[in-house]
C-alpha cells in the first residue's frame, strides 16, 4: 500500500509502525515517529496499524545547540 | 557570580516602542517581560540568538551558565562572540554584550555546568529555562527538575540542516516523554556539523515561545514538538 512519510508518498508492506520501523532500517533508539501529527509511543508501535495513505512523520533525535 | 542589580526595566522607553505597539505585548506584556526571569543553559550556537532576542525585548533577570570559553570554530554560528573574545569565558563575553545591547536588564552568570547536583538550586530561581546545550544528558536533568520544580522547559536541538523546538513541563509533555531512552541516549552528544543559520533559526524560535509565554499570546508549542528541515524547508507540528 501507499502511505505518505515526510509527506513522501512510499509503498510499504508493513501492516504497524513497528514493522515499517524495520522495512525503513531505523535505529532501535532515539527516533520518534507521528502518525496523523499524533506521536505514537514506541510501547505502541506493535500495535499502531498503518492504513492506506497514512501520514507518518518519522523525527531524528537531535542533540546539538 | 551574579550580578545584584534590581531590575527596574522602564516598559515606557523608546527602546521596546515597536514591540509594545503589538496588542499581543502592549504595556501589560512589557510589565510581565521586565518581571520575567529565564536561564538560558548553554551560550553557544542556540544560546547566542535566544539571549540577544531575550535581552532586547527586556526580559528583566536572564541568567547564563556554560563553563565554555570562546574558540574561533564557534565564530560561524555563535553570534553573541567576537574574534577578539576568543579563549575568554562565553559567559562572561555574553554578559557584556547583552548589557551593552540593554543595560536596564540583569545578567547573572554562572560558569559552570548545569549537572544533577546544582540544577535544582539554580533552576528555583527562575520562571522558564531555555535550551541552549548540546547534549541529551543535560536535558533528562533540566527536564526532571521543571517537573519537580513547576518550571517551564523551553526544550531546542540542532543536528545539521535540522531542528526542533517544544514547550515541556507545562502540559504533560516531558523531554522523557519525547525521548524515553535514557540509558541509549544519555551519553549521545551532537554531531559537530552545523551550518550557522541552524541555530539562528532554531534559537529564534525557542526566544518567540518564551515572549509568547511571557506575555500570554497565541498558541505556544504546549506538549507539540515542532520541527524543521533547511534542506526541503519541511516543517511539521506533532502532537506529543
Amino acid at each position: 500500500m501507499t502511505i505518505q512519510i515526510n509527506n513522501k508518498a512510499t509503498e510499504t508492506k508493513a501492516s504497524n509502525i513497528a514493522e515499517l520501523a524495520t522495512e525503513l532500517g531505523l535505529p532501535q533508539k532515539g527516533v520518534a515517529i507521528a502518525v496523523a501529527n499524533t506521536m505514537v509511543p514506541r510501547e505502541e508501535w506493535e500495535t499502531t496499524a498503518l492504513e492506506e495513505g497514512a501520514s507518518v512523520v518519522i523525527i531524528k533525535a537531535a542533540f546539538g545547540g | 557570580m551574579s550580578s545584584e542589580k534590581d531590575s527596574s526595566t522602564d516598559i515606557f522607553s523608546p527602546r521596546y516602542e515597536r514591540q509594545r505597539l503589538l496588542p499581543e505585548v502592549g504595556e501589560e506584556g512589557q510589565k510581565r517581560l521586565a518581571k520575567a526571569k529565564v536561564l538560558i543553559v548553554g551560550v553557544g550556537g542556540l544560546g547566542s540568538p535566544i539571549a540577544i532576542y531575550l535581552a532586547g525585548a527586556g526580559v528583566g533577570t536572564l541568567g547564563l551558565i556554560d563553563d565554555d570559553i570562546v574558540s574561533v570554530s564557534n565564530l560561524q554560528r555563535q553570534v553573541l562572540y567576537a574574534e577578539s573574545q576568543v579563549g575568554k569565558p562565553k559567559v562572561d563575553c555574553a554578559r557584556e554584550r547583552l548589557l551593552g545591547l540593554n543595560s536596564d536588564i540583569t545578567v547573572n552568570t554562572y560558569r559552570q555546568k548545569l549537572q544533577a547536583d546544582n540544577a535544582r538550586e539554580l533552576i528555583a530561581q527562575y520562571d522558564i529555562v531555555v535550551d541552549g546545550t548540546d547534549n541529551a544528558a543535560v536535558r533528562y536533568v533540566i527536564s526532571d527538575v521543571c517537573v519537580a520544580l513547576g518550571k517551564t522547559y523551553v526544550y531546542g536541538a540542532i543536528c545539521g540542516f535540522e531542528g526542533q523546538v517544544s514547550v515541556l513541563c507545562r502540559g504533560k509533555a516531558t523531554y522523557r516523554a519525547l525521548y524515553p531512552e535514557e540509558q541509549e541516549l544519555k551519553d549521545a552528544r551532537a554531531a559537530k556539523a552545523v551550518i550557522g543559520v541552524t541555530p539562528a533559526i532554531v534559537g529564534s524560535v525557542e526566544a518567540a515561545q518564551v515572549l509568547q509565554l511571557i506575555c500570554g499570546y497565541g498558541e505556544p508549542l504546549i506538549d507539540k514538538l515542532w520541527t524543521i528541515d533547511l534542506r526541503t524547508m519541511q516543517t511539521f507540528v506533532i502532537r506529543v
